[in-house]
Parts: C-alpha cells; structure tokens; sequence
C-alpha cells in the first residue's frame, strides 16, 4: 500500500536534470528550460566560442561559434543571457560545416554562449562572460543618428573564398537592426537569410533576432565547395527582400586587389 | 606609484585575508604620481603601460610638468579629478608655484579628465580638442565611472576655457612652440619646449606601448609623424610610454601604424572575421610593445566594419 498516493502521481515528468552552469549565469535555468525543452544538455569543449579579449565596442561584439569538431549537427544557437533580446541567431546548416560568425549587440555583462544541436538530440552548451558597458540594445543605430539608414537599407556586400574541403562565404547586409528597445523606434530587422545554390537548394539557413549588430555581417563555411554562384535571400520583419550572387572566386580577386 | 587601500586591508587582516579577499569589495586607492626630472625646469610624469582599468586608476598617460616665472605649466592633467589635484600637488612641490597653465593634448580621458583639479589655471586646448570633448565628453565620463568608479570621485568634465593655434607660444618667460596636427584625433597638440629641447608629443607618438586607434585618420597621423619627425628635438615625451632619448619612438609608431593598416586590408580581403583579425600575429618587432594584442583588438573593432563596407562588392542585383 503506498503512502503517498498523490504525490507518487504528481511527479514531475522526466526532465533530464540540467547540469549546474559553470559561468554561474542567473538566466541559465530560465533560458535553458525554454531552449532545451528537457532535451539532455552538455558543456562541450568541442564546440569552440571565440570572443574577443575586450568589448571594445558594446554594439559590435564579434562572435565565432565554431562546432566542426562535433558531427552531425542540425542547429547552432547563438544567445546571450542577459540580453534583453537573448537569442541573437539561430542557424541551420543544412549543406554546410558547423561554423558561424556575426557580430552582436550587448546590453550588460552577460554570458555569450554557443548551443549546438547534434541528430542524437543532445545539446552541446559552450561560452564564456563578456564585460561590456550598458546600452547596446537600448541606444539608436548610428545610421538612424546620422540619419541615412533608409538610403542605404537592403546594401549587400560579400565574396566567398575557398577554404579546404568548403568555401567560406561572407556577407555584409545595410540594416538598422533596431531593437524596439529605442523610444519611437519600432522592432525593424533582418529575420531570415537563407543560402542555395544556383539550383536553388539550400545549402544553408539562419532566423536572425534584433541583438544582431547593426549592418549585419555573417561568416559561414559551406560544404561541398560549390564552382557556381552562392544566392543569398535575406528577409526583413518589414517583409523587405534582398537578393544577390557571390562569385566563387571574388575573394581571390578581393586579395589581388589589395595586394596590388 | 598607487597606494591601494584594498591591499593594505587584506595584509593587516590576515587570518581572514583569504575569505575576505575572496569577496571583498574593490576600494579606489589614492593617487601617488611621481615626477622624473628630465631637463631645466621639467619633468615627466609617468603612466602606467597598461589598458585603462580599477587597477591602475587610469593612470596610464604620461603627463608633463614644466616651471615658468608665471606659474607651472602642465601638459595634460590625467584621468580624473583627484589625479588631476595630485598632479598640482606634485608641480607646486617642484617648481614652488601653483599650475597656472595646462595644455590639453586631445579629447582622451586618461589625458583629459584632470582639469577640474585646477580652477585657477587656464586649461586651453586646440578648438578642434574643445569639439570632440563636446561631443563624447558625456559618454566618456559614464564609461569613466562605470570602470574607475572611486577613483572618479568628483570628476566632473571640464572642457579647456581657452583654444590655442599652431605657432610660437611664451608663458612665464617659457618659450614653447605649439604644433597643430591631428590623426591620433580631430586635433593633436604637440609641443616643444625650447629650453629642453624636449618634444611633448602627446598621443600622435606612443614608445613600447602599442598605439590606441579609437578616432584615428591613419593617413593624417602618418602625415603628423612626418612633420614631428622634420622637428628638430633632443628628446620626446610620448602619451604613453618610457622618454625616448634615442630618437626611435615616431619610426616605432610609424612603424605600428603601417603593419596595422596592411594587415587589417589584408584580412578582410582574405575572408577573415573580426574574431580571426584580431588573432593574427603581431610581428616580433611590434609584438615586445605593451598592450599590442589588447590593442589590435581594440583597432580590429575601431576599422574592420567600415573597411568591409569599402572593400566588398555590391552583389545584390
């Protein structure tokens, strides 16, 4: 005969049990628990975060979340916990290695972190603290202070460049970004970029949140190493579409150019 | 040179020193700059090589005190309020007279924050000086406080009364000439102080300390080294960084300037991120310099984003 009947009944449904945060972060339960949904989670040296010594500049945090060492990988998340806007990319890289960089905007000291979904469902947790000053979420882009933003919205820049068994491709996209954390300033941002072949696969696709930094700059390894063009979409929240071409062979001419 | 309350705490309460350390509270210390005579009625004040941080208070600049028979003349009064009252402190106990003149370099607020030490001295700077500390003067004094906290007590920015052109300048039977530049900012005062022959470089010239990019023109600043290095001096004072008596710190800092420039082309046309640019190498004759991987960190993040935007092709239709 048991005891505790009801209590027996109302234990709680199997959670993997969250192992303990060794940056110490306050959001780590909270963000965890809706990111992870109870989906066993590891703090994984294999997946690499690249943060620069400094913070120099709170509206332009360069990150680099680097999970080539693990295989098999289906998302990579790039948060920060104490960021009024937590979430900064979600990228998905369907035909493409497990390498990400872009550039973030920061509101406080914060943990920046680097989630890596593997296909066994297991995520692979890593990052480190990053002191910055307060504000980069809550202060206008420099475009709306200057005024030009609209001038140049939707400018895309980028080349591709071959890089071993992959062509690294970087874009660079015209946007404000705005948070809506600016008074008078609505949510406006870049909210998808997708990139395909000339056939129109995808071989790669990111959702991007309003914490990515203004103008926003993304580097991603695609596999195989295509000989074509590399179509870029991006989509705003405003339903803007931008659309181009990287040649395969721009970055070459690019350090040419420089060289000479 | 920084006496730091938090350490004598922690030595004199020993049996808890290391529970207590663990979680103590950081106490700004008190100032205690020191002054190296390096000429006839002049001396240099030393600041720390170092990144601007609680540790050293933002004492990182190199100030410059100089007798006159109207009063002492300083060159740039430091990061804040109390270093600014030491250093007047310091000149009236070398030269016997109160700082009656102090000449502002640039807008920086390790070389600029200082002037509110002195209410009866004329702070004067050149105009281009007094517009920039008009427009970040604000946010420099919250990024001020947000990382010196104590040691800022007080400060208050203080923007120079008085402007000043290139050209010959006296003060108190000083003969000083006065050179208006730019590069390292908007507006780069140097000086020359005839009697010593000692050049006061201010920010265009750092020696053994990397050079920090923030508002820099690389071109202008090229350019300012140039006419620097056609003057004819016996020895020069940097911002930051030791006295150069052999004649090497403007070809170092050129030297800093022109690797930096072509290694950051060179990254971006390489397909290198931000991450990546600021983890290249820093060639061995640069690599000794202090704070050279801190601030090609800082230089990375000050000119990568606008070379991207020059160098990249359009590929949208």
């Amino acid at each position: 005969m048991r005891l505790f009947p009801s209590l027996a009944a109302s234990a709680a449904p199997a959670v993997g049990p969250l192992p303990a945060d060794p940056l110490g972060s306050p959001m780590w339960t909270y963000h965890a628990g809706k990111l992870f949904a109870g989906a066993p989670v590891v703090f994984d040296p294999a997946v690499r975060v690249d943060l620069p010594m400094l913070a120099e500049n709170q509206h332009v945090l360069p990150v680099t979340i680097d999970a080539r060492a693990l295989s098999a990988v289906r998302r990579m998340v790039l948060f920060a916990d104490l960021n009024p806007i937590p979430i900064a990319v979600e990228y998905e890289p369907l035909a493409a290695h497990a390498y990400l960089a872009t550039r973030i905007k920061l509101d406080q000291r914060t943990p920046v972190r680097g989630a890596v979904l593997t296909a066994d469902g297991v995520w692979h947790v890593a990052g480190g603290w990053v002191d910055a000053a307060g504000g980069g979420c809550s202060a206008p882009p420099v475009s709306r202070v200057r005024g030009d933003w609209a001038d140049h919205l939707g400018e895309l820049r980028g080349a591709a460049w071959p890089q071993g068994d992959a062509t690294r491709v970087r874009i660079a996209i015209r946007h404000p970004m705005d948070t809506g954390l600016v008074e008078n300033i609505p949510a406006y941002n870049i909210e998808e970029v997708t990139f395909a072949a000339e056939d129109g696969t995808p071989l790669a696709r990111m959702t991007v949140h309003g914490s990515v930094s203004e103008d926003p700059v993304f580097t991603v390894l695609l596999s195989p190493a295509g000989r074509g063009p590399v179509a870029v979409n991006a989509r705003d929240t405003g339903g803007v579409v931008v659309t181009g071409a990287v040649a395969p062979r721009s970055g070459a001419a690019l350090a040419a150019a420089v060289r000479r | 040179m920084i006496a730091r309350r938090g350490f004598l705490v922690g030595a004199l309460a020993l049996p808890f020193a290391q529970g207590f350390a663990a979680r103590a509270e950081q106490f700004a210390g008190r100032y205690a700059p020191e002054a190296t005579p390096i000429g006839d009625g002049i001396w240099m004040v030393r600041g720390a090589d170092e990144a601007l941080g609680f540790a050293n208070g933002g004492a990182i600049a190199n100030s410059v005190i100089m007798a006159s028979d109207a009063g002492a003349i300083l060159v740039d009064s430091g990061p804040s309020l109390r270093f600014g009252e030491a250093l007047g402190r310091l000149a009236l106990r070398l030269t016997g007279k109160p700082v009656r003149r102090v000449y502002i370099t640039h807008l920086h607020p390790d070389h600029s924050f200082g002037s509110g030490a002195f209410p009866e001295a004329e702070v004067v700077s050149l105009p281009g000086t007094h517009r920039e500390l008009e427009r970040d003067g604000a946010g420099f004094s919250t990024a001020m406080y947000r990382m010196l906290s104590g040691w800022m007590a007080g400060t208050e920015l203080v923007l120079p009364q008085g402007t000043v052109n290139d050209g010959e300048a006296q003060f108190g039977g000083r003969a000083l000439r006065l050179l208006a530049l730019g590069g390292h900012s908007e507006a780069d005062l140097a000086i020359l102080d005839s009697a010593s022959g000692t050049l006061i470089a201010g920010d265009l010239v750092f020696h053994d300390r990397a050079p920090a990019t923030p508002h820099a023109r690389p071109a202008e600043w090229l350019a300012a080294l140039d006419r620097l290095g056609a003057i004819g001096h016996r020895q020069l004072v940097p911002g930051h960084g030791p006295l150069d008596t052999g004649g090497t710190a403007i070809a170092q800092t050129r030297s800093w300037l022109t690797w930096l420039g072509a290694a950051l082309d060179e990254a971006v046309a390489g397909g290198l991120d931000m991450t990546e640019a600021a983890s290249l190498p820093i060639p061995s004759h640069l690599a000794g310099m202090a704070a050279a991987r801190y601030e090609l960190t800082r230089s990375v993040s000050h000119f990568y984003p606008g070379l991207e935007a020059a160098l990249f092709p359009r590929i949208d239709a």
